[in-house]
């Protein structure tokens, strides 16, 4: 019993960093209408970042994140302006090419920059740990802390984007580019300011991910998490705030438990099969809503 | 007519070119719109009618001409910079923002304006248009289509245009609904908005304007006061199919 509620409670911090880069992923894809396959590679990117503050500079694990957090989002908004948004009127598949393009160009600048040895992270957040159950239940701080920020993260951009006149804008946006200009909202700016606020989540989730899970970062660290919280941005129904949360989640948990119940190596296809499931079933993910237009 | 020629107009184009590519859209029109006129643009499908609006509006760029807002140059702004400057579109389709409420559309309608405004200009909205008050906080997309396109028509009116264009507000209408629209269109020329309007509905059209023009494949072939082309032969024959 104790063992289910260690493996859900990591599954559940898994899963926190996946929702926090499938948002991206699916902000990106709800404005810009393209999958930035780069996106796992910004985390990465973020976590040498972390990674090198922390070290060279031996600044406190705060402003590390931070100064992530500063320049993931100007690589965020240069990557736009320079590789996507000259394609702004091109074909879905030339940007997605240029996306994968981006994606291999930021994991050999990398290689170059921090050479193919792994950084070993020691742990970024050192804070003591929680001891449940006369302290058979051990719940790290790292753990606690993702669940956390996932949750800050989660109310502040669905109020950002319920609320505020920007984040109104980037919804007119992401249904109508064109009838959002006549409104007067700058689209050009909108698109770069939603790649601003995903690169900025990919930062925060290279750190959380270099804290929890992941201590040797090279610079295919990013792959892997990118592709799930791909996978979890599509299996909740991509787009969709609360979609991003609860397909991170669900993936997060299937995979720690798939790895603790059924076997280490099936969990990732585990993963891929419940994706393939809930689309056969649920083809625009599960809080997907398929677009109607009324006549 | 002929008081409203003596002054300059609210927009004016001049040798309009557009093209889609290598598809010579529109070929060289002139048009203009005076204050507190309504001015109607009629003609068949596929004439180049949406295209001149959208280009007025600065969605699409022209490749040749002018477009003047009250004797400035507006052809090279962008359709975001345009809507400041007091020229609305109320597009084609409606295309309202189908997942966002009955009043986050009309904020956004005011996207250019000081946000202390937009309440008063909300309830004015709302005085014109009751059924938008029933459905404040609905998701658009759960709309009828009259009360879609009345939406599309209060999220235009709330950048406060001095020039408003609707593009097509009665299609896909039901006729009884068409009759609203309509008499909605002369109340706002009643209240001092000046309109260009691109119909299907000639007759509709023609009934509410005061001059129209008429467009046949990217080029304007009449134009003069709207009573005198609905009782024009050819016109009759090409648009009000009698």
């Amino acid at each position: 019993m104790v063992a289910f509620l260690r493996y859900l409670i990591n599954g559940i911090s898994l899963g926190s960093v996946y929702a926090i880069i499938a948002l991206g992923y699916s902000m990106v894809y709800g404005i810009a209408k393209m999958l930035n396959f780069a996106h796992g590679d910004i985390i990465m990117i973020g976590a040498y970042i972390v990674y090198c503050v922390m070290v060279y500079l031996t600044m406190p694990p705060l402003i590390a994140v931070l100064c992530a957090v500063v320049v993931c989002t100007i690589l965020g908004i240069v990557i736009e302006r320079l590789a996507y948004k000259p394609l702004r009127q091109s074909a879905s598949l030339a940007v997605l090419i240029t996306a994968i393009g981006v994606s291999y160009f930021l994991q050999n600048a990398a290689m170059l920059i921090w050479g193919s040895n792994p950084k070993v992270f020691s742990s970024v957040f050192a804070l003591g740990s929680l001891r449940l159950l006369n302290g058979e239940l051990v719940i790290s701080s790292e753990t606690l802390l993702t669940i956390g920020a996932n949750i800050v993260i989660m109310v502040a951009l669905t109020l950002f984007t319920g609320k505020t006149k920007m984040g109104k804008a980037m919804r007119a946006v992401s249904e109508d580019k064109g009838a959002a200009e006549l409104m007067g909202i700058n689209v050009n700016r909108t698109i770069s300011m939603t790649f601003a606020i995903g690169s900025a989540l990919a930062a925060i989730a290279g750190a959380l991910l270099c804290s929890t899970t992941n201590p040797n970062l090279v610079p295919t660290t990013g792959s892997m998490p990118g592709i799930k919280a791909f996978t979890a941005a599509v299996f909740g129904g991509i787009g969709s705030i609360p979609g991003a949360l609860i397909g991170g989640l669900l993936l997060g948990v299937i995979e720690i438990l798939g790895k603790a119940y059924i076997s280490t190596e099936l969990s990732d296809a585990l993963v891929f099969a419940v994706l393939i499931i809930v689309l056969l079933f649920k083809p625009a993910g599960l809080l997907g809503k398929p677009m109607r237009e009324k006549v | 007519m002929s008081e409203a020629t003596t002054r300059a107009p609210l927009l004016a184009v001049s040798d309009l070119h557009v093209y889609y590519g290598a598809i010579h859209a529109i070929k060289g029109i002139s048009l203009e719109v005076y204050d507190n006129e309504i001015v109607t643009l009629i003609g068949a499908n596929g004439a180049g009618k949406s295209t001149t609006l959208n280009t007025i509006a600065g969605l699409l760029r022209p490749r040749q001409g002018t477009v003047t807002l009250n004797g400035a140059p507006i052809h090279g702004l962008g359709a975001s910079r345009i809507v400041g400057l007091g020229l609305s579109l109320c597009p084609e389709g409606r295309r309202i923002f189908q997942q966002m409420t009955v009043r986050e559309n009309l904020e956004m309608g005011a996207y250019s304006r000081p946000a202390a405004e937009i309440p008063a200009s909300i309830e004015e909205m709302f005085q014109r248009f009751p059924r938008l008050r029933e459905r404040e906080k609905q998701i658009a997309g759960t709309l009828s289509g009259g009360e879609q396109q009345m939406l599309a028509m209060a999220r235009a009116l709330m950048s406060k245009p001095r020039l408003l264009m609707l593009d097509e507000p009665s299609m896909g209408l039901a006729p009884i609904l068409v009759e609203q629209i309509f008499s909605i269109i002369s109340e706002l020329h009643a209240s001092g908005v000046t309109v260009l309007l691109v119909e299907q509905n000639a007759q509709m059209a023609l009934q509410v304007a005061d001059r129209a023009y008429v467009m046949e494949t990217g080029l304007i072939t009449m134009q003069g006061d709207a009573s005198d082309l609905l009782h024009n032969d050819a016109v009759q024959k090409a648009y009000l199919g009698s």
